[in-house]
């Protein structure tokens, strides 16, 4: 067990735990933030993502110690922003959300593609999601809301 | 059994001098391989050192001739870094995926020593060397020397991997390839990396070296000094012989991501391929 200090959702967080508690059964065992969601559990589906330090990472993988001086943020607290507000709308409109398991996700991975790339291209989006899988929607709708989201929102990223 | 998270790099080394510990960096391995089920610890059978967040790990320069690279410097910020040599920011760029490029280190890669870890072909053909401190002592030692089997390396329970030191050279052509189930967090079923230069149609240096078609990278130094000094059209129309000399070092396996037939002949399909294209 160690005292771990990190910045959750923008709240200053303790947490005694053993370091290699892994991120993603903290998040939604002790602070009940199920938006972040187990697929596979080892790294492969992205459904756990959530921004560390405003970088997408897999949360089913991250130790609990590796977040110690590190800034959380998951789906709960990214959707209050004007950012996800267009994501939502993108994704609504182009039919990117069906069974809607992985769409946290997704739209992890589309807010930290879009905050190092404003403009990315079709191919820039598909290596910027390469690491989510949706197994209803086929991507295209995904990718074409991604866009669409980029050019409303120009400015914000 | 302890977890502990030290501070600083001297810490780790004091650590690691009194104890036995297994090191974590990002985890994108070990997490995985010690997995146990959902809301449940990881099952390490030692006590660990969480190294991520050791900042003195974390950096790029060059110096001396060779670039230097912390151990505990992400794939992704190497990949973003503009003194990384093309044909290891080319291995990356197809290396799992951004979340997990993110978290996994170079030194992790190394220190995970995987026959289809997608960094080492790259680090063969460059001459890397592995830097290991204890807190007695620093050697650097070839990587070739380093890893010795699948997950097995030469490194004393005291030592880290604290740094990879990469011969800065130019090359005329470079090349890494991977054949994988898809783009994304495919394990490698081959891999492949080749530099070579190449002077007035003079073949001056060629190296090239294969990912996961043995226990460890294949690259055969006394079969690259035979096509040195060749020219191209020579080592052109001498490429079945070079493919014949390499047949026998591609010994792969058979495993749930391929087979040894098809390893083999693929690895070879890409090496005929890279000569022909020079």
């Amino acid at each position: 067990m160690a005292s771990i200090k990190f910045n959750l959702n923008n709240k200053e967080t303790v947490i005694e735990e053993s370091p290699t508690a892994r991120l993603l059964d903290i998040l939604r065992d002790k602070y009940n933030f199920v938006g972040v969601k187990e697929g596979c559990g080892e790294g492969e589906c992205g459904a756990c993502a959530v921004l560390m330090d405003g970088k997408i990472v897999n949360s089913c993988i991250v130790p609990l110690g590796t977040v110690e001086g590190k800034s959380i943020i998951t789906i709960e607290e990214f959707s209050k922003s004007k950012r996800h507000k267009i994501l939502q709308e993108s994704f609504e409109e182009e039919g990117a959300v069906q069974c809607g398991f992985c769409t946290p996700g997704m739209l992890i991975a589309s807010e930290s593609l879009l905050n190092q790339n404003p403009h990315p291209t079709d191919e820039e989006i598909k290596i910027g999601l390469s690491g989510n899988l949706c197994r209803c929607t086929g991507y295209n709708m995904i990718i074409k809301a991604v866009k669409s989201a980029a050019k409303k929102g120009d400015g914000l990223w | 059994m302890k977890n502990l998270i030290p501070k600083t790099y001297l810490e780790t080394l004091e650590l690691l001098s009194s104890g036995d510990y297994r090191l974590l960096a990002g985890g994108t391995d070990l997490m995985i391989q010690r997995r146990s089920w959902s809301n449940m610890l990881p099952k390490f059978r030692k006590s660990t050192l969480l190294i991520f967040n050791l900042q003195e790990m974390k950096y790029m320069f060059e110096e001396d001739d060779f670039l230097h690279i912390g151990a505990g410097t992400s794939l992704e910020d190497i990949k973003d870094n503009d003194l990384t040599p093309e044909l290891l920011v080319e291995a990356i760029n197809i290396m799992a995926s951004p979340a997990i490029r993110n978290m996994a280190t170079l030194g992790g890669n190394i220190g995970n020593a995987s026959p289809a870890g997608d960094s080492l072909p790259v680090l063969y053909v460059l001459n890397a060397l592995i830097v290991l401190e204890s807190i007695e002592a620093i050697r650097e030692v070839p990587i070739s020397d380093f890893i010795v089997g699948p997950g097995r390396k030469s490194i004393k329970s005291n030592e880290i991997i604290k740094e990879i030191r990469i011969p800065i050279k130019q090359f005329t052509q470079t090349k890494f390839e991977k054949v994988g189930g898809r783009k994304a967090d495919a394990i490698s079923k081959i891999s492949f990396a080749g530099a070579v230069e190449i002077n007035n149609n003079i073949i001056q240096d060629f190296r090239v070296s294969f990912g996961a078609v043995g226990p460890t990278v294949v690259r055969k130094k006394s079969l690259e000094n035979e096509i040195i000094g060749q020219t191209l059209a020579e080592a052109k129309l001498d490429v079945e012989n070079i493919l014949k000399s390499y047949e026998p070092f591609i010994t792969p396996i058979n495993d749930q991501r391929s087979n040894k037939e098809y390893r083999k002949e693929v690895a070879l399909n890409i090496l005929e391929s890279f000569i022909l294209t020079l």
